[in-house]
Parts: structure tokens; sequence; C-alpha cells
């Protein structure tokens, strides 16, 4: 029988989190003057933390379903808490985006963060810490912890150098999240309470629970990743934190911080409430169907940039609800793989919004016009962005919502048919904006800019070089997840296949 | 067999070349890669066709594009016959259209654009007619249709180009939307995307039915129907042709490319590459030929009235086009596809005529500013004349072969609908034939009715534009001549070869009918033609005092075909400015900002008075605090003791 490997060789995990934790604390020690070293040391700590993510890609096991990686430390014993780390085909490419897309934060802030620049790298670093911390988390306890770490830094760059309606947008950010985490407190709570005290996840999801009780548990936990992923209703404070945020927050949140909501869903509402999650499906195949409707017609009378792509993200997270309450393979797998995809291009939008807002300081689509005729490799850049974003072939968005509108259909014909009608709405959304921005007549504030130079073409290309790759090749990426979302789709129909064996494998690990 | 696999990757190749170099190494240079490349296109295709002819056809993955659970899909390429014909007509149009954009593109600032956008076209173009599976072929139609957005939208700082491609886009998501749910249908139903295992299989499922969002359909009706949606957005069949003729705002050769010979028939070949689907369905069928005549008739109607020399040629391409899904819906995939490829000959060269008139006029559209330009531009006028004669089916030119077969396929073929679609098509022939000389002779003949300057221009084009147009003139003339009917054929000891070689994809449904019937079916359509050309040159040459009357008269009539039935303004209507107007007051307006936030707000705002409230409490007095604390204790006291 396989088992799980403990302990064993470096400490990866451990590494990836606190390395650029040690960044921050080395940063802080910096004189707040020498702005220009505090620069090149976080994007120094940001490109060697991707380079230690690498062995991750390389050396992970994609043959098996369970937890790879792993350390485990005894912590705080008398509560059974553990320092208890590990990752498996579903949490392993958020590292490694969440790994990358802190480069290009530094790289895009590099000349538009003008005040407190020492405390803005420190706060990206330390958000970088606590993201990966939560893709890796074992424990749920150590998982709430860097689930609400992850705020502070978060609320600092929205409230700090956030655009003028900062204040009220980080405030709203920050109690809509903390709603929704104090109510997964609570349900953390009771399934330890339950199970005989204890936050190991692994174990936790090797119990049956009653259905009363997975449905209330299923809610709490629904709380808060609901309002991360966003689904309708909760999804307000997207538009306005995006908006809000600098070009930088706006980037990590769209490609990391509203992941960690389906994340959630997948790491612990389908496996630790099976019955509840399958109870539920046609809630959240709704809900998510009207996000993606919703979130795409309000994209149709949008006037600022940055809010049609928050808007937009709406709509395409809710392909991404879609595809895991399909509970399929191809669904889900789908919904993983538009995870990473709508980090890569929404990311890849507001990165390349941020480097045209740099130039104008302008927001409003009707400022913009004729981008093409003055900036044309950001022009090509950005219509690759675009293209993606409305899931054209050859660019991973296509393979994404494809495989869910597979797998959604095959769970429920409406849902399928209702979900494809925002691929039309997404193309004319999209078009629209990259008509009034970049076609037509070249407007006054857009006259006479200079094309994008060579360090904003670095912090777009990776995006770019992804978008191809795994839309003409997304094997790569899919690869991993095979073995793992075969593993939760069973556990979720089945309610404990594989239980006893993940069950001996813990009792195992626990001599 | 390998080397097919240049066909598409050279213009690939090409494009990757160009959009890397061409702004700044190749410049005005660009044109070389892409015409190399997609000449050596064309060399191996016509190898290729040799080697069906031959009898090899191949079916082979390249490398695997997904895999996840059951679903399983490759990049690979089929090449049979159907294939094979495809392929000739794509290089070999793609190649013309190459070497004539040389002269009408030059000095254009975005040249190097230009030549990558065709070679990226062409590519896609050729990925759709080679894919040996259902996804890629989607590869290829999406990727045909952002090129068709990229060139119709050419002159992006003109606000009508603009717009025309992001509609271009738009109207085709419509089609693609059920064309997408039907490759999902048909992964669910054979639980593959392949092309060979589904056709082989579809026969097996002809009776079931299935439950379609609560309705009871026949399975194999509804994927073709599905299918089909895709087809008519691409092929620009009603109700969603309207993108079409503002198509138009791009560069000519794109028109005559994209708009007229290649992408556009896409429609046509997908219903030809899935026949094996379509045959089983008598409904899907029916809808087909249905859709195709009306199609084809109601587009004839507009193009009688309209000015712009563009817009004529491409509303004789919906219906034309139109003509190729009657063809399809009666069983004639063969005829079908064969007018697909006499039709990519004879109206792509229209529209390079037409770009030439452009060149020589300026820029300008409007026919009734043109006229008598034939003893200024010799070959534009020969070889459109020729053109407009072949489209308008005079014997002997391609035209007529290919309209004929249709014709008699509906006039005799099995189909219930097929005496009613002859007549259409029959009527569509004479109007065709009509508008096309119309064209001519406002544009040719008479007297020049433009500026002085715009006289002193005339000019005949340069000769990379005239020597392609007599290339293509030699396919507008012969084209047919690989399809000869039997009933010619037979007397004269020649074969319909082009029936026979795709016999083996497409079959060939045989007509019900006597000789003496096909005789009749033959001089009803040729003499349409002639009474069309006659009522112009009576209508235009003779009484030109006639026309202005007549639309007068008829002011009503005129005015609605004139306003293409107001369709566009239709769908504005009931569509567009509702779903805008929806979005910015409802949804921004009510359930955002009123609904949701009300209730975000709401509750933080409650907390806060309940808190203002409660601290009233906090008086400060230690009396009331210590009655506060002994009333609790007494609370807690009585509980305890009561359970």
């Amino acid at each position: 029988m396989e088992m799980m490997v403990v302990n064993s060789g470096f400490p990866l995990l451990s590494v990836l989190i606190f390395f650029p934790v040690a960044g921050a604390l080395i940063l802080l020690l910096v004189s707040r003057s020498r702005e220009t070293l505090i620069k090149w040391l976080a994007l120094g700590v940001s490109i060697m933390n991707f380079a230690l993510s690498i062995p991750l890609f390389i050396n992970f096991n994609k043959a098996t379903h369970l937890m790879q990686f792993v350390e485990r430390h005894e912590w705080i014993p008398s509560w059974n808490i553990m320092y208890f780390l590990g990752i498996d085909g579903i949490s392993i490419l958020f590292i490694l985006l969440s790994a990358l897309v802190t480069i290009l934060c530094v790289l895009i802030s590099w000349n538009s963060i003008k005040t407190k620049v020492k405390e803005f790298f420190i706060s990206i670093l330390l958000v970088e810490g606590a993201m990966i911390g939560v893709f890796c988390s074992l424990d749920f306890f150590l998982f709430y912890i860097f689930w609400e770490a992850m705020l502070i830094p978060m609320y600092l760059l929205i409230g700090v150098w956030g655009g003028p309606n900062r204040v009220y947008a980080a405030m709203k950010f920050f109690l809509y999240t903390l709603v929704g985490s104090v109510l997964m407190l609570v349900g953390i709570i009771v399934l330890y309470l339950y199970s005989g005290r204890t936050f190991n996840i692994l174990e936790l999801a090797t119990k049956v629970y009653p259905y009363q009780m997975q449905f209330w548990l299923f809610w709490a936990f629904f709380a808060a990743f609901a309002v991360k992923v966003p689904m309708f209703p909760v999804h307000t404070w997207l538009p306005d934190a995006h908006t809000e945020a600098p070009t930088a927050g706006s980037v990590i949140l769209a490609a990391i911080l509203i992941k960690m909501g389906a994340y959630g869903f997948l790491r612990f509402s389908l496996p630790l409430l099976p019955e509840a999650s399958k109870a539920m499906t046609p809630v959240m195949l709704t809900l998510s169907v009207i996000a993606i409707i919703y979130g795409g017609v309000i994209c149709l009378a949008q006037s600022d940039l940055k809010r049609l792509i928050a808007y937009s993200s709406v709509s395409h997270m809710g392909f991404v609800t879609l595809g895991i309450f399909a509970l399929n393979t191809q669904g889900m797998e789908g919904g993983i793989l538009q995870m990473i995809n709508h980090g890569i291009i929404t990311g890849g939008l507001f990165l390349g919004v941020g480097a045209i807002y740099d130039r104008t300081h302008t927001r409003q689509i009707s400022d913009y016009g004729g981008v093409a005729s003055v900036m044309p490799v950001y022009s090509t850049i950005f219509i690759v962005f675009t293209l993606a974003s409305i899931g054209l072939p050859s660019t991973n968005g296509f393979i994404g919502e494809f495989m869910i509108l597979l797998g959604g259909f095959a769970r429920s014909q409406w849902a399928g048919v209702l979900a494809a009608t925002g691929i039309i709405i997404g193309a004319g959304y999209m078009l629209w904006l990259y008509q009034r921005v970049f076609f037509m007549e070249t407007s006054q504030k857009v006259a006479g800019l200079s094309d994008i130079d060579a360090r904003e073409i670095i912090a777009l290309m990776p995006m770019v070089i992804l978008i191809f790759w795994i839309g003409i090749y997304p094997n790569t990426f899919l690869g991993f997840m095979h073995e793992s979302v075969r593993h939760l789709i069973e556990r979720v129909n089945t309610g404990s296949v594989h239980g006893t064996t993940i069950a001996q494998n813990v009792l195992e690990i626990m001599k | 067999m390998n080397y097919y696999l240049l066909i598409p990757f050279l213009p690939l190749a090409a494009f990757i070349i160009n959009i890397l170099f061409g702004r700044s190494v190749l410049k005005e240079n660009a044109h070389w890669v892409s015409i190399l490349a997609v000449a050596g296109s064309w060399v191996v295709a016509v190898a290729t066709l040799m080697d069906v002819i031959s009898g090899k056809t191949l079916n082979q993955n390249l490398y695997t594009w997904i895999v996840s659970g059951s679903f399983k899909v490759s990049v690979g390429f089929l090449i049979d016959q159907l294939t094979a014909v495809m392929l000739i007509v794509v290089t070999t149009c793609s190649t013309l259209i190459h070497i004539y954009s040389v002269g009408y593109m030059h000095g254009d600032k975005g040249y190097y654009r230009f030549f990558s956008y065709l070679s990226l076209f062409t590519f896609c173009m050729l990925m759709l007619v080679m894919a040996n599976n259902f996804l890629q072929l989607y590869f290829g139609w999406e990727g045909v249709g952002l090129c068709s957005y990229f060139l119709i939208g050419y002159y992006f700082d003109k606000k009508s180009a603009s717009d025309a491609g992001k509609k271009a886009f738009i109207v085709n998501r419509f089609g693609d939307f059920g064309f997408g749910l039907g490759i999902i249908m048909i992964f669910i139903t054979f639980g593959t995307v392949y092309y060979e295992p589904v056709f082989n299989q579809a026969g097996s499922f002809a009776a079931n039915t299935v439950n379609f969002l609560g309705y009871d359909v026949n399975l194999i009706t509804l994927i073709a129907l599905l299918l089909f949606c895709g087809s008519i957005g691409k092929s620009a069949q009603l109700p969603l042709h309207v993108w079409l003729p503002d198509a138009m705002e791009g560069p000519t050769p794109v028109s005559a490319l994209i708009h007229a010979a290649t992408m556009v028939t896409a429609g046509v070949f997908l219903v030809a590459r899935c026949n094996a689907i379509f045959s089983l369905s008598e409904t899907a069928l029916m809808v087909v030929a249905l859709t195709g005549a009306i199609t084809s008739l109601f587009a004839a109607t507009i193009g009688l009235v309209q000015n712009d020399l563009k817009r004529i040629i491409a509303y004789s391409t919906i219906s034309q086009l139109g003509y190729m899904f009657l063809a399809c819906g009666v069983g004639g995939y063969t005829a079908g596809v064969f007018h697909l490829y006499t039709h990519a000959f004879f109206k792509a060269l229209l529209f390079l005529c037409a770009g030439s008139v452009m060149h020589a006029m300026g820029g300008e559209l409007d026919i009734q500013k043109m006229g008598g330009l034939k003893k200024y531009m010799p070959v534009t006028y020969g070889t459109m004349f020729l053109a407009s004669l072949s489209i308008a089916g005079v014997p002997g030119l391609a035209g007529f072969f290919s309209k004929d077969e249709i014709l008699w396929l509906a006039y005799s073929g099995p189909s219930p609908v097929g005496k009613l679609v002859w007549l259409i098509g029959t009527v569509v022939a004479f109007l065709t034939a009509f508008y096309s000389f119309r064209l001519i002779f406002l544009t040719f003949h008479g007297k020049f009715r433009g500026t002085h300057e715009q006289e002193h221009h005339l000019h005949e084009s340069p000769k990379t534009m005239t020597i392609t147009l007599m290339l293509l003139c030699i396919g507008a003339v012969s084209a047919g001549w690989v399809g000869i009917p039997a009933l010619i054929g037979d007397a004269v000891g020649l074969e319909n070869w082009i029936s026979e070689f795709m016999r083996p994809v497409l079959g060939h449904p045989e007509g019900h009918g006597t000789h003496a019937e096909e005789w009749m079916v033959m001089a009803i359509s040729i003499a349409a033609g002639f009474a069309g050309i006659g009522l112009a040159y009576f209508l235009y040459l003779r009484r030109t005092d006639i026309p202005a009357r007549l639309s007068e008269q008829f002011s009503w009539v005129h005015r609605i075909l004139f306003n293409k039935y107001y369709v566009d303004e239709l769908y504005s209507l009931i569509l567009i400015r509702p779903t805008i107007w929806s979005a910015k007051n409802i949804l921004i307006g009510i359930t955002d900002a009123k609904v949701i936030e009300a209730i975000v707000n709401g509750v933080p705002n409650a907390i806060g008075s309940f808190s203002r409230q409660l601290r009233k409490v906090q008086t400060g007095l230690l009396q009331h605090y210590a009655m506060i604390m002994a009333t609790g204790v007494l609370i807690i006291v009585a509980l305890m003791l009561l359970r």
C-alpha cells in the first residue's frame, strides 16, 4: 500500500512560506531612503522564491493523490494542533502561480508606487508568504491563521496605496471577508470537537458526519468561501476593492486571493462534507450560472476599466464554481484549470491596465481610444489577454471553459446551456472594451504615449507564454490534477471510498 | 505523406515571422514571407490532391491536446477527398489574393500587419478543413473568425470598421453557442469527438430520443441542428446574416478571400463533413434546405436595390451560400461543395474586380456615381463581365454547372421540400443574373457620373492586380468543367468527375426524373439567367427612366429592401438596447446598488445604531452596574435551580 512520505529531506514548503517573510524582515532593516535597493531586494526575494518553487513542479509525483512534500511537527500539543504542510495535485499549481505573480507585481509596481515604498514591498512579500501558507496547510488551525494573516497586508495594500475611495473599499473588503471567516471558524471548532479534537484535515476527511451537521457546516464554510470567490450575491466588495487597489493589489486579488474561496470548496467542503455538497449542488449551480450571466451583463454597462474587469471576474469565477460543483472529472479539472487560467488572464489584464494607468492616470474608458495607433506592442499583448478572456481556442481560457461547459452540461443541461450564454456576453463586453480603448480615433489623453518598455514587457510576457502554453498543451498542467481529482470525486460520490486507506495512512503516521 | 503538415504550418510560420519582425525589419517586404509560405502550401496541397486521387487518404493524430477523464482529443489531420478539394480552393484563392494584395495594399502603414493576418487566416482555415475531430474544427472555426475580426477592423481608427469587426465576432458567437453545445452533445452521445467513430456510429442512434431542456427530441436531429447553428453564423444565413454586409468595411482582398471564397463557406463545409449525421435526420435536412432557400431569396431581393458596389456582392454571397445549403438540404452535398468550389473563383474574382474599380475611383463605392468605366479599365471590365456571366449561370461557365446540378437535385431528389426549394432557387437564379448585370451596366456602361477629378484619375490597376484577375478568371470560366452533368457528359464522352471523386465521402443521390425533365430544368434555369441579364440591360441601358419611376411607385417596397428588411434595427430594439438598459438600470441601479449594497451597508449600520443604544447602558454609575450584576447573578442562579 502506498503511503504518504513525511518530513523527508528539505522542508521546501516551509522555505517557500518563510523565505518571503524573512525577505520582508530584511527590508525592514533597510533605510527607507534607499528605494532602489528596496526594490531590487524585493525583486530578488520574489525571483528566488519562484526559483525555489521549481522543484515542486519537477519532482511532483503525478501518479498519486497522496499529499507530497509533507512536513509535520507538533506545535501546540495540548490542543492537538500541528504544523502540518503538504501539497497535492489541487494545490501545487496555485503555489507556483503565487510565486510567479509576486515577481510580476514587484515589477509592475517599480515606478508606480511613490509613497511608503518600503512598506509597500514588505506588504507584498508578506502576502506572498501567507498565500503560499494557505495553499499548503493541512492543519485547519494553521490554515485559518494563514487565511486571516493574509487579510492584513492585503487590507494595507488597498487602504494605503489605493485610489481616492480606498478606505471605504479596504474596510468593505476586510469586513466582508472577516464576517465569512468567523463563521468558518465556528465550523472549524465544531469539527474539532466532534471529531475527537483534531485539526488534521486529512483525518477529518476520513470521518463521516451526520447530514444535519454537514448541512450547517456547509453553509458556515460557504460564508467564508463564497465571499472570497466571490459568488453572487456576496460579490459587491470585489468591484470596489479592485477599482481602488493599486495595480499589484488588483493583480494579487484577481490572480490568487479570490482563488482561495474556490480552493476552500475543493479542500474542505467537498471532502469533509460530501453528502451536503452533493445535496447543495442545485443551489451552487444556480448561483454559479447567475454569477456568469449577471457578472457578464453588468460589464456591458461599465465605464471604468478596472471595474469592468472586476465584474468579469465574477462571471469567470462563476464558471469555476460551476465546474467544481458539476462533480465530474471534466468539470472539476476544468474548474481548477480555469482558476489558474483566470489568475493568468485577469492578472494579465490588471497588469496591462496598470501599465497604461501609470501613463494616463485615468480609469475612465471614455478617456481612451486609439491606443493601438500609439502603442502597438502593448496593444498586441493586451489583445492576447482579451482573447484568452473570451475563451478563444489556442488560449488557456478555451480549454477551461470548454471543459467546464462539458462537465456542467453533463451534470445539468440547463446549467450548461445558460452558462454557455456567458461566452457570447463575454465576447460582447471584452471586445467592446478593446474597441473603446484601443481602436477608433486617438484620444487626447492617449496621443503621444510611449509604448511599454522592457520592464513592462518582462512583467507581461510570462502571462502571454502561459496563455498559449496551456491553450496548446494543457496536459502539462492537467496532468498534475488527474489523480487528486479522481480521488476527490470518489470521495464525494461514495462518501468514504478510500477513506479507510487514508485513515490507515494517518494511523501509520501517528505511530 | 507527412509533408501534408507543411500545408497549415508554412502559413503559421509566416505569421509568426511577420508579427515578430514585420514592423521593425521586414516592413514593405513583409509580403514575401507570406506569399512564399502560402504558395508553398499550394504546391503541397496539389501534391496531396494527387495522392488522394491515387487513392491514398490519411487520418493521423499529431499530439494529444486535452485529456480529462474519459475525454480525450488530439490535434490531428484527416485528408480525404473533401479535404483535398477544400485545400485546393483555400490555397489557390489565398495565394492569388496574397499576390493581388501586394498591389492593392501598397504603401499602407499596416502593410506587415495585413500580411500577418492573411497568413494567420490561411493557417486557421487549413486547420479547419484538415481537422479529424470536432474540437480542432472548432479551433479553426474560431481562429478564422478572429482573423476576420482583425481584418474587418483593419482600418481600426475608423469607428465603422471597428464596429463591423466586433459585430462579426459577436454575431458569430451566437452561432458558436449552438455549435459548442452540439460538440458537447456529440461527446456525451458518442463518448468521443473524433469524426470517424462518430460518423460510423451515428446510424445506431438514429432512432434515439433525448430529453433536451424538458423537450423530447430526436437525438440526431438535435445534434445536427446544434451544429447547423454554427453554420448559420459563419455562413451568414438567416437570421445571423447581419454581420456579412458590414464586413465589407475590411480591405477588398479580405472580402474576396474571407468573406466570399473561403471562411464563409466553412458552414457549408461543416454540413458536408457531417453528412453522415445530417442524412439521418429528415427534419434537419429540411431545416437546412429551407434556411438556405429562404436566405438566398431574401439576400437576392436586398441585392436588387443596393448601390454600394461591395455590399451588392456581399448580398450576392449570402444568397449563393444559401444556394449551397439548399443543395446540402436536399441531400446533394456534392453539388453543394461543387458550388462552393466554383463560387470561390467567380466570387473572389468579382470582389477583386470591385477592388480594382475602387482603386481607380479613389475608394468610391456608390455605383450610381460610376458608369462607362469599361474603356478605362478593360481587363477589370472583361474579367468582371465573365465572372458575372458565370454567376448568372450562362452555359459553359463555372457557375452554370454547379447551379444546374443543385436545381436538378432539388427538383428530382427525395426531399419533401425539393420542388419548393427548386422553385425558389430558380427565382433566385433570375434575380442573381439581374442584380449582377445591374451592377455591370451601372458601373462599366453608359456615361461616367462621378466628379471630373475622379474621371481624370481613372486608370487600369497595376500588373500584380490585373494578372491575378486574369488567373482567377480562368477559374471562373473553367472550374465547372470537372463537373459536367451526365446528361451532357454522356453525349460528349465526359464524366462528372468531381461527383465521382467525392462519392466516397459525400455519397451521391440519384435524381429520379426523365431526361426530358432534366432538360426542362436546365432550360428553365438558363432562361431565368438570360431573362435577368436581359431585364437588367433593358432597365439600365435602354429605358433608364424606369428604375427611378418604379422605386417611386413602389416606394415602400424599395424602402424595405433598401433598408435590408430592418433586421439590424430589430435586433437593436429587441436585444441590444434592452440588455444594456437593464444592465445599467436594473443590475447596477437596483440589484447591486439598492438590494445587495443595502444589506451589506445596512448590517454594519444596524450594528452601529444598536451599539449606540447599548452605549447608554454604560452610565459610569457604580450603583447601576451593581444592580445589573445582581440581576444577572439572580437570573443565572434561577436558571440553575430550575434545571
